[in-house]
């Protein structure tokens, strides 16, 4: 459904995208994962036709997102990073309005924002303006806005940054929806939870580039939660990384100790203990998810080791 | 092409809701000119005589002018605000025709214009000014006064397009102050300093003054200036100018927001 080939686009000499590959199946969520900069937005920007690429190829419901632009943009939604509606407008004023652009006719885009509204709860705030909406409000009219064709193909980038988690809960929730109907749906995301709540595939993105791509279960085998320990005495290190096994990494600024914990539960248990029948006095234990940062760093080392 | 009138009808619906949204701020749109004019023909007017009439018949058709190019600052502001708030994307985004953007602004915006231009000549009225030419002459001033409001369209879409940030809107709104006053629409050029006043006269706003006043009947100061000579011929040529270079720049502009 969405298939991009070695494409680049750079804005003087900052390479936004460096040869990107990607290919996602119809009626898959495929989760973009990345950092600020990683290049998310200038793809999403492709797709919909926003951005023209310097170099590659890039096909969205089979049609060259180049040449024809009209055709993708009758089977595409989007909902940008930052909410794109009409801030004098009310919520239904907006939504009409889309719909007429979107050649509806006048009915028929009357009866659509009417559902929109009432599926993203919005029906009571319709006739407000929007610069009165909450922040969740604002983002599931963009949300609405975006669906206003129903397109085979969607895309949302960063949909939940800067929501509450009720907001975060209702927007993957509409989302889940969606793709059980069968959308295609690319979702960016600084978050490795949401790619992990929503994606059945994810690419991580640094610089422009695909650093790995798996299901999340793989990615997360691959970086994974961790056991700390942090001693007490510099001199416990060596100890305390025997007994966390032969992958233990030490930071000895920090009296730091850690290693992978595949099973939570399993590896605090027998931390605690081992360190109790060796007598060793420590300051603090526990388990770690990993941020997105380590992922990064983690998945590139990896990559490099690896070439 | 069917669509590139519908949506431009959408696009321009939307503005004249923005009006409807904030009847507030369109009052203060329309009654800015007003202000103006009553602060120059009342503070100012009493210490300037005009050959032939008195000064407020002199002001207005100059003060018509300078409304038309007070518009200027409502396109480029709502043009910069929509591309910046990424509403413009949104509207690139969708299977709409992607001239209705530009057109449907300046249909609205025109029809702004023009409201604006008759409420500030029924504030003429009333204080004393008259249209003392033939029946054709009038809408003949008018048309010549929207045609260099519809040249300051693309100029405005242009530079909105090129110059998103709030700065470039508040340099924009100091910036047609100097030049409003450095054309005949308020005093004649041939009172100011020589090079001063060549570049007065030469202004643009010059010459749709000079017309408007020929075509109303009104006073003028302006007898042998390049502007009284070629008045009306000017008034048509220079918004002519303007549109052939700012339209296709404002086509291209809004093309290359996919670069
Ligand atoms: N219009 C532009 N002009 C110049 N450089 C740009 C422009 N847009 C993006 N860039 C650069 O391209 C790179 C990729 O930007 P992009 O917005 O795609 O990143 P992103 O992954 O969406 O980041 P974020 O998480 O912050 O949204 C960055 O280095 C950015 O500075
Ligand atoms: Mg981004």
């Amino acid at each position: 459904m969405i298939s991009v080939q070695d494409l680049g686009k750079r804005y003087g000499a900052t390479p936004a995208l460096d040869g990107l590959h990607l290919e996602v199946p119809e009626g898959t969520v495929h989760g973009l994962l990345g950092p600020n900069g990683a290049g998310k937005t200038t793809l999403v920007r492709i797709l919909t036709t926003l951005l023209r690429p310097d170099t590659g190829q890039a096909r969205v419901a089979g049609l060259d997102v180049r040449t024809e632009a009209a055709r993708v943009r009758r089977r595409i939604g989007l909902v940008g990073q930052h909410a794109a509606v009409d801030e004098i407008l009310t919520g239904r004023q907006n939504l009409e309005m889309f719909g007429r652009l979107s050649h509806l006719g006048a009915r028929a885009a009357t009866g659509r924002a009417a559902d929109l509204l009432e599926r993203f709860g919005l029906t009571e705030a319709a006739a407000r303006p929007v610069n009165g909406y909450s922040g969740g409000m604002r983002r599931r009219l963009d949300l609405a806005a975006g669906l206003i064709l129903s397109p085979p193909v969607l895309f949302l980038d960063e949909p939940t940054t800067g929501l509450d988690p009720r907001g975060r809960a209702e927007v993957w929730s509409a989302v889940r929806e969606l793709a059980g109907q069968g959308t295609t749906v690319l979702l960016t995301t600084q978050y490795l939870e949401e790619a992990d709540q929503l994606a059945g595939q994810v690419s991580i993105i640094d610089a422009g580039k695909v650093v790995a791509a798996g299901t999340p279960a793989e990615l997360k085998a691959v970086v994974g939660d961790r056991i700390e320990v942090v001693a007490r005495h510099a001199g416990d290190l060596p100890a305390v990384a025997a007994l966390l096994g032969p992958q233990a990494r030490v930071e000895a600024d920090e009296l730091r100790v850690s290693a992978p914990a595949a099973d939570r539960v399993g590896a605090l248990t027998h931390a605690v203990q081992a360190l109790a029948e060796a007598g060793i006095d420590i300051a603090d234990l526990g388990v770690r998810r990993p941020t997105l940062d380590e992922v990064f760093l983690r998945l590139t080392e990896k990559m490099e080791v690896s070439r | 092409m069917r669509w590139a009138l519908a949506d431009g009808w959408t696009i321009t619906r939307r503005d004249l809701a923005h009006w409807g949204a904030r009847p507030g701020q369109f009052a203060v749109t329309l009654l800015f000119p007003v202000l103006i004019t009553l602060m120059f023909g009342y503070l100012f007017g009493g210490g300037l005589n005009v050959p032939g009439g008195d000064y407020r018949s002199y002001l207005m058709p100059g003060m018509f002018t300078m409304t038309m190019l007070f518009g200027l600052e409502t396109t480029f502001a709502a043009v910069a605000a929509d591309a910046r708030r990424g509403i413009t994307d949104r509207f690139r985004s969708l299977p709409m025709a992607s001239s209705a953007v530009v057109s449907g602004r300046a249909a609205a915006d025109l029809l702004a214009s023009a409201l604006t231009l008759a409420v500030l000549m029924a504030c003429g009225l009333a204080v004393g000014w008259r249209p003392e030419a033939g029946p054709g002459a009038a809408p003949a001033a008018v048309g010549l006064l929207l045609w260099l409001r519809f040249s300051l369209l693309w100029l405005g879409i242009y530079l909105g397009l090129r110059a998103t940030g709030p700065e470039a809107v508040a340099t924009v709104q100091i910036l047609v102050w100097p030049v409003a006053f450095l054309s005949g629409v308020l005093v004649s050029p041939a009172t100011m300093p020589g090079w001063l006043g060549a570049l007065a006269e030469w202004n643009p706003l010059s010459a749709t003054a000079a017309a408007a006043r020929e075509l109303f009947g009104n006073p003028g100061w302006e007898s042998g200036s390049v502007a009284a000579e070629y008045g009306p011929a000017l008034a048509v040529a220079w918004p002519a100018l303007l549109t052939a270079v700012f339209f296709p720049l404002s086509v291209r502009a809004f093309r290359r927001l996919n670069r």
